[in-house]
């Protein structure tokens, strides 16, 4: 597109946001989940942030470069994507891993389709889910030096007891970045203070999402109790998906009723696919079906035009 | 014959038609189900493409031999029965002699019928022009099918299993992009190779190569042609105008 797109003369309203300062509070506000993440599970987990970041900005770097397009890397989303992918990966995969993952979100999932903005997917999901599609038992592989037991969701789903308190905190098996509710709430506190997202979003997912997974979970003859909805609440990625990945300006509604719908929705598959799903968890999975319907969302969801009122023309 | 003037009639020309110009995957994309479904390995793609090729030619030129004789408006059905015989006649041969063939392909053998090369073919080509370069267009459209879904199995079976026909050729230390052998996977490859395929042709284009889709000598297209006058291909005239008059009277 033409950067020389500005419309002038009388005195519009500036704001001081830009692309990369959005971006780089994104970063800031998944520090805690990262640094919880090393902490929890090692230097080794530092490592696949790190490659993961420099494989995502490489790659869009060197896309650019050879396509003789101007070079974006300087908006920080390229950083975003891959601490966000780093941080869906469990610690014990290969360093091969966050590369292949990075070079398909950015290169395919992204730069493939026009960029940032363009995407139709958020792209540090899409090349988990390629992952996870691909090399199944390498990315469910959860066990690591610090922990050998299964995570705490495929505990619950097989009807054994989980520990809600280390789950809040993070103390479980897991991937890097999901495991710690705490971290990421504080991170998910510092993008509403900054004015990055609003609650319409996580919160209608979150809320739909308990109440379908309570509705769901007794119909298959569970006790629904208490703890059995904070463990589902605070296990797996459901924060951090709600907070950091189904807030992506780019593939969310842009209308505020879409926003909701698209959180209900959003919540209502998580809860299918956790309730009914072969395997325990389906934030992923939820957020890039998600992510597909967002057109046919916003088609229904666009408010009326003033003066337009009546018959839908 | 008036056609017969035009060098696109030409058996090599024909062939260079089917194969390049005018591929059926990569550039017509017709034929998409079997060029998705059956390319897991390449010995399935070369397997199917072969069956499809078989079928074409022969359906191509009895299609052809029979032009003059078949009513236009009962057309379609009489190509669905030549082209469902020769089918038939492929999938009992099939089930004869190369059963695990028959078995990896499965339900696409029978399928081949309603393959909309075979029928695109035999309305656009076979039955506009003489038996021999009918012969030829099979072959070369069936060529080039065969030559696509051999490239998307080839790489769909290195990638997702790092094997080709069946010879493990990958390292032991590399681990298959699964993906690649599913459904998502047959998209990607898809996708990347028809992009490299309209590259090729682009710098052909520069490079001042004819590389235009339809050669029929005037460039344009034969179907949607509205020059009433001017035009030696009487064939196509004749049944342009003539769906093009039945169009108005309806």
């Amino acid at each position: 597109m033409s950067d020389l797109m500005k419309v002038s003369s009388n005195p519009h309203i500036r704001a001081k946001d830009t692309t990369a300062k959005i971006m780089l509070t994104v970063v800031i506000a998944l520090l805690p989940a990262t640094f919880f993440g090393i902490y929890n599970f090692g230097v080794r987990a530092a490592l696949i942030i790190a490659i993961s970041i420099a494989t995502t900005v490489l790659t869009e770097y060197l896309f650019e470069k050879i396509c003789k397009k101007k070079v974006t890397i300087g908006d920080f989303s390229a950083v975003v994507t891959g601490l966000l992918l780093a941080l869906n990966l469990p610690v014990s995969v290969p360093w091969w891993i966050p590369v292949v993952g990075g070079v398909f979100a950015i290169l395919v999932v992204k730069m493939l389709f026009g960029g940032l903005g363009q995407n139709f997917m958020n792209p540090a999901l899409a090349g988990r889910c390629f992952l996870l599609i691909s090399f199944t038992s390498i990315m469910t592989n959860f066990e690591c030096d610090a922990y050998t037991g299964a995570t705490p969701l495929a505990s619950l789903k097989a009807g054994l007891g989980v520990n809600v308190m280390d789950m809040v905190i993070g103390r479980t098996a897991g991937t890097i970045g999901e495991t710690s509710m705490i971290a990421i709430v504080i991170g998910a506190c510092i993008l509403i203070l900054a004015g990055v997202i609003d609650l319409k979003v996580p919160g209608s997912y979150i809320v739909s999402f308990l109440i379908f997974v309570a509705v769901f979970a007794s119909l298959t003859g569970r006790t629904v109790n208490g703890p059995y909805l904070s463990a589902q609440l605070a296990g797996g990625g459901l924060m951090l998906g709600a907070f950091f990945m189904a807030t992506d300006y780019v593939t969310r509604p842009v209308t505020k009723k879409g926003q909701y719908v698209y959180g209900i929705f959003l919540g209502f598959l998580t809860a299918i696919f956790r309730i009914f799903g072969a395997s325990a968890e389906g934030v992923s999975y939820a957020i890039i079906i998600g992510n597909l319907l967002v057109p046919l969302i916003e088609k229904y969801t666009m408010p009326r035009a003033f003066g337009r009122g009546g018959e839908r023309s | 014959m008036s056609e017969n003037k035009n060098a696109s009639n030409g058996a090599g020309e024909r062939l260079i038609n089917g194969i390049i110009k005018e591929n059926p995957t990569f550039v017509l994309t017709l034929g998409m189900c079997p060029t998705l479904a059956v390319t897991t390995s390449a010995m399935n793609g070369l397997g199917m493409g072969l069956t499809t090729m078989v079928v074409l030619a022969l359906s191509n030129m009895i299609i052809s031999a029979l032009r003059n004789i078949i009513p236009d408006k009962v057309r379609i059905p009489a190509f669905i029965v030549i082209i469902a015989s020769f089918v038939t006649v492929m999938q009992l041969l099939l089930q004869g002699f190369l059963p695990d063939l028959y078995d990896s392909l499965g339900i696409y053998i029978p399928l081949i019928v309603v393959n909309c090369i075979i029928l695109g073919r035999a309305e656009a080509y076979a039955s506009k022009n003489p038996v021999i370069p009918s012969l030829f267009d099979g072959i070369g459209m069936g060529l080039g099918f065969s030559l696509a879904l051999t490239c998307i199995g080839a790489v769909r079976e290195i990638l997702g299993a790092g094997e080709i026909f069946g010879f493990h050729i990958m390292p032991d230390s590399y681990v298959p992009f699964s993906i690649f052998v599913m459904a998502p996977g047959a998209f990607f490859v898809l996708a990347v190779l028809t992009a490299i395929q309209n590259k090729v042709k682009i710098n052909g284009e520069k490079k001042g190569r004819d590389m235009s889709k339809i050669q029929s000598g005037c460039g344009q297209d034969c179907l949607n042609c509205d020059t009433a006058g001017g035009c030696d291909h009487k064939f196509y005239d004749a049944s342009a105008q003539k769906s093009k008059k039945e169009g108005e009277d309806r």
